[in-house]
């Protein structure tokens, strides 16, 4: 087992050394941050001047080394832009970004699971076509054009949700949360629901192909037999069946959750760190994307070992194997 | 029992009468900015819309009045005592949000902070050579040489309190390469109309007003609101809803539909920016080979392709206001005879490359961005199937502003397009000195196509010296003249503005430098 651990770490060591060199190569072709920091009215020799205070003119394997060394010691600079520090702007808009993925999350399961039930037990039915038809659209729609959609019915036309922002927000620490104020509450609605619907989706289709395959297995057919009744057959025993997937796939998905719902964020004005990186790209503020990739690729390395090594003690053969 | 239910009530009506007085007098603006502000510190970032914003909050020694001309602010008169020094008498009585006193030794840590090497704002004070404190309200200016533009400079040149510069340790600009945080960039005190009264960034930036301003409001307002919602389809949906009563940046193409609502006003103009295109006037083309561009005629016959009526009419709505000149009609320096538009004539475009010796055109690379301009990519598009049509072969690339601006800068773009408001100074010599000059020392820094015009570059050096503002002004006129017969660049137009506000507010000025002043709101 110790050797196991110590090769998943090796690897996640690995993956996040590849990430940030893929987004330091990205990083040369994005642009010079100099000539959004000066204004118009900026000389020559002061431009120059600054390009070579910030490193820039340094060699790429100078540059990316010098970071790699800092970013070790979990120093990330501060933004070029906003000239404050990149670590602690991160940690400021990550509690947005988790409450509305988390809550994205909840919804997902709470519509998805009982729709794959339902489209798997009613396979004929109008209904269940109906929702077979409707989640099509739900995972070909961009995430843009949901919310807006979504900021056009509920806020504009009926009001009741707004169209922008996080709301009033309660500080636990250094954790804010929107969860314990009514317009935070209110405030959550839209982007949530907008940024779940291709969760939703997913959740429907693998709960509702799971139930199928469990339906046919010998015990339901016994079940049946018995005259267990059909409620607690399909909710109880069959669907209890389905949900390790399910809950592996959420746990996968959270980290997928958090890196795109930078399009959600920007529709929603949501003050997440999806929002923070979109900006920092346009102004170039290489700290802050260099920063955000890196704590992305953690979350993912991060969770996608824990699930390698809760698979290694649920199923012994995999200790062995090189997975 | 019955006294004090009525004393109760009394009590009620008591607080219900005071509820409603407190109702009428907190008059909010609530802001729906298309970005947010950088930084609390107005010397962090060269970004004019940060600094507008910090304008609520810092002032300058001299101010923007509602017609955009300068006018006293902290300071309340000044003389030129040689023709290098300037003496500034400074207002008295003025305090801080703090409480203290402004004095000239606040004038001085200020100068000196934006002025300080590693200072991004440095260039927008580039004459300042020291000051010297006369008095309490008196201040000298010395420059490096004789300099017309100092008032424009300052106008844009906030003021710090002194004392808690120093007790914050913030005397010295954020040095971003430092990697250590300044104090003023989450914290402010200055002399302003508002102050501030929290921030969130990307959320929520909140002013309250400053009931101790020296000066008598031309305002009503209690709150000022700002939130930065930077997706332009959420702004107006916010706008329609009620959220927000005001945004900046309302999208051409949504403005029909806002112009529907009835609680809604529709404020329109063209701003001071001029959209223009610029040439490659190196030896060579970026593809390589001879570069024609450097024939009067090709570049004659660039501009007489390009029907300007039609692109206004379909990609910029009606919008735009097609221009002759290079910089605005309200701009010190400009004149209406420089102002006359090309005319849209293909046959005498052709003509004019058969006699250059390219009558079967050429192919060049043609860079645009995709959002630094209004409508710039559908205006890209047209002018690149303009030229088709005369024969030439654009090569159109676009892409984000950060990704092109190294490729206009570095001389990889034959043709690219630019736009120039003279701000922060709002005076021609701006553009001749930034733009036109040719590229030597600290002139010509967006001299991207590398051109020289030795007669140009003399007239603007004359007018940065010359302090008889008409002299002035007619070599910056002439200059610019020189620029349009020679088509060193070819304007195309003033770009359009729009703003919305809530019929609420009875008095919404609006600026063609694009700039919303919330001091001379009124709800």
């Amino acid at each position: 087992m110790l050797a196991f651990i110590i090769k998943r770490l090796a690897n996640a060591v690995f993956v996040m050394l590849s990430v940030t060199f893929l987004a330091f190569v990205i990083f040369t072709a994005v642009g010079d941050p100099v000539d959004q920091m000066l204004n118009e009215q900026a000389t020559q020799e002061q431009r120059d001047e600054l390009r070579e205070r910030l490193g820039l003119e340094a060699p790429f394997l100078v540059q990316y080394s010098k970071f790699v060394a800092r970013a070790a010691t979990g120093d990330f600079g501060i933004s070029f832009r906003n000239q404050q520090d990149v670590l602690a702007m991160i940690g400021e808009r990550f509690p947005a970004t988790f409450e509305l993925v988390l809550v994205a999350t909840f919804i997902s399961l709470v519509v998805g699971v009982p729709m794959g039930v339902i489209t798997a037990i009613r396979r004929q039915t109008w209904y269940a076509e109906a929702m077979q038809f409707t989640s099509i659209i739900g995972v070909s729609l961009p995430s843009f054009v949901v919310g807006i959609g979504l900021i056009l019915i509920f806020s504009v036309w009926l009001g009741w949700f707004p169209a922008f922002g996080r709301g009033e927000t309660v500080d636990l620490g250094w954790w804010s949360t929107g969860l314990l104020t009514h317009s935070g509450r209110m405030s959550i609605v839209l982007p949530a629901l907008s940024l779940s619907l291709f969760q939703i989706t997913l959740v429907m289709r693998l709960v509702r192909a799971e139930m199928l395959e469990v339906l046919r297995s010998d015990f339901i057919k016994f079940a049946r037999a018995r005259g267990v009744p059909a409620r607690r057959l399909h909710f109880s025993h069959a669907l209890r069946n389905c949900l390790m997937p399910v809950v592996t796939m959420t746990a996968m998905q959270v980290g997928g959750l958090i890196a795109f719902a930078l399009v959600t964020e920007t529709v929603f004005q949501w003050p997440g760190m999806g929002l923070l990186f979109i900006q920092a790209v346009t102004f170039v503020d290489v700290p802050i994307m260099a920063a955000y990739l890196c704590i992305v690729a953690l979350i993912f390395v991060v969770l996608n070992t824990i699930v390698d090594m809760a698979y290694a003690v649920i199923d012994p053969r995999l200790k062995g194997a090189d997975a | 029992m019955s006294i004090s239910t009525k004393t109760r009530q009394g009590a009620l009506a008591g607080l219900a009468a005071a509820l409603l007085a407190a109702t009428a007098q907190a008059e909010t603006i609530r802001w729906g900015a298309p970005r947010d502000i950088v930084s609390l510190d107005p010397y962090s970032y060269g970004d004019s819309y940060t600094i507008n914003f910090l304008n609520h909050i810092y002032e300058g020694l001299v101010r923007y009045n509602r017609d955009l001309e300068i006018e006293p602010a902290l300071a309340t008169a000044w003389e030129i005592v040689s023709p290098t020094t300037w003496r500034f008498t400074l207002r008295k009585g003025v305090k801080f949000h703090d409480g203290s006193d402004f004095t000239a030794e606040d004038v001085l840590a200020s100068l000196e902070r934006v002025s300080d090497e590693t200072s991004p704002l440095k260039g927008n004070l580039p004459a300042y050579q020291s000051a010297t404190v006369v008095d309490d309200n008196t201040i000298d200016i010395e420059l490096s040489g004789a300099y017309p533009l100092l008032l424009n400079d300052l106008t844009n040149i906030h003021i710090f309190d002194k004392g808690w510069l120093v007790a914050n340790n913030a005397e010295k600009p954020t040095d971003v390469s430092a990697g250590v945080e300044g104090y003023a960039t989450f914290n402010t005190n200055g002399t302003g109309p508002f102050q501030l009264e929290s921030r969130t960034p990307e959320a929520q930036t909140v002013l309250a007003v400053n009931n101790n301003w020296w000066d008598e409001p031309a305002h009503n307002l209690t709150r000022i609101e700002f939130q930065p919602i930077s997706s332009a389809a959420t702004r107006v949906a916010a706008l329609l809803s009620g959220e927000v009563d005001f945004v900046d940046s309302a999208p051409v193409q949504d403005l029909p539909r806002l112009a529907q609502a009835e609680n809604l006003t529709i404020l329109e103009r063209t701003d001071l920016r001029t959209v223009m295109l610029g040439f490659n006037r190196r030896e060579e083309l970026v593809g390589g080979g001879e570069n024609p561009m450097n024939d009067l005629r090709v570049r004659q016959a660039m501009q007489l392709a390009v029907d300007m009526d039609l692109i206004q009419d379909k990609v910029m709505r009606g919008k735009s206001r097609n221009a002759g000149a290079l910089v605005a009609p309200s701009i010190p320096g400009y004149s209406e005879d420089l102002d006359t538009v090309a005319p849209f004539d293909p046959e005498k475009a052709r003509a004019l490359l058969e006699e250059a010796g390219y009558g079967d055109g050429f192919a060049f690379d043609f860079v645009c961005t995709n959002e630094s301009y209004v409508n710039e990519e559908q205006f890209c598009q047209a002018i690149a199937s303009m030229w088709s049509r005369v024969g030439l072969e654009p090569k159109l690339d676009i892409g984000p502003t950060a990704k092109q601006t190294p490729k206009r800068a570095n001389g990889k773009a034959d043709i690219y397009t630019i736009g120039w408001a003279t701000l922060p100074m709002l005076d021609t010599y701006s553009i001749l000195v930034q733009m036109l000059h040719s590229k030597e020392g600290n002139s010509g820094v967006f001299n991207w196509g590398g051109w020289s015009y030795p007669e140009l570059d003399k007239l603007t050096q004359s007018a940065a010296v010359e302090l008889d503002r008409e002299a002035r002004l007619d070599m910056e006129n002439k200059a610019l003249r020189i620029a349009k017969d020679e088509i060193i660049m070819m304007p195309l137009h003033q770009q359009p503005m729009a703003w919305a506000v809530s019929r609420d507010f009875s008095d919404f000025p609006q600026f063609p430098d694009n700039k919303p002043r919330m001091w001379y709101v009124t709800k």
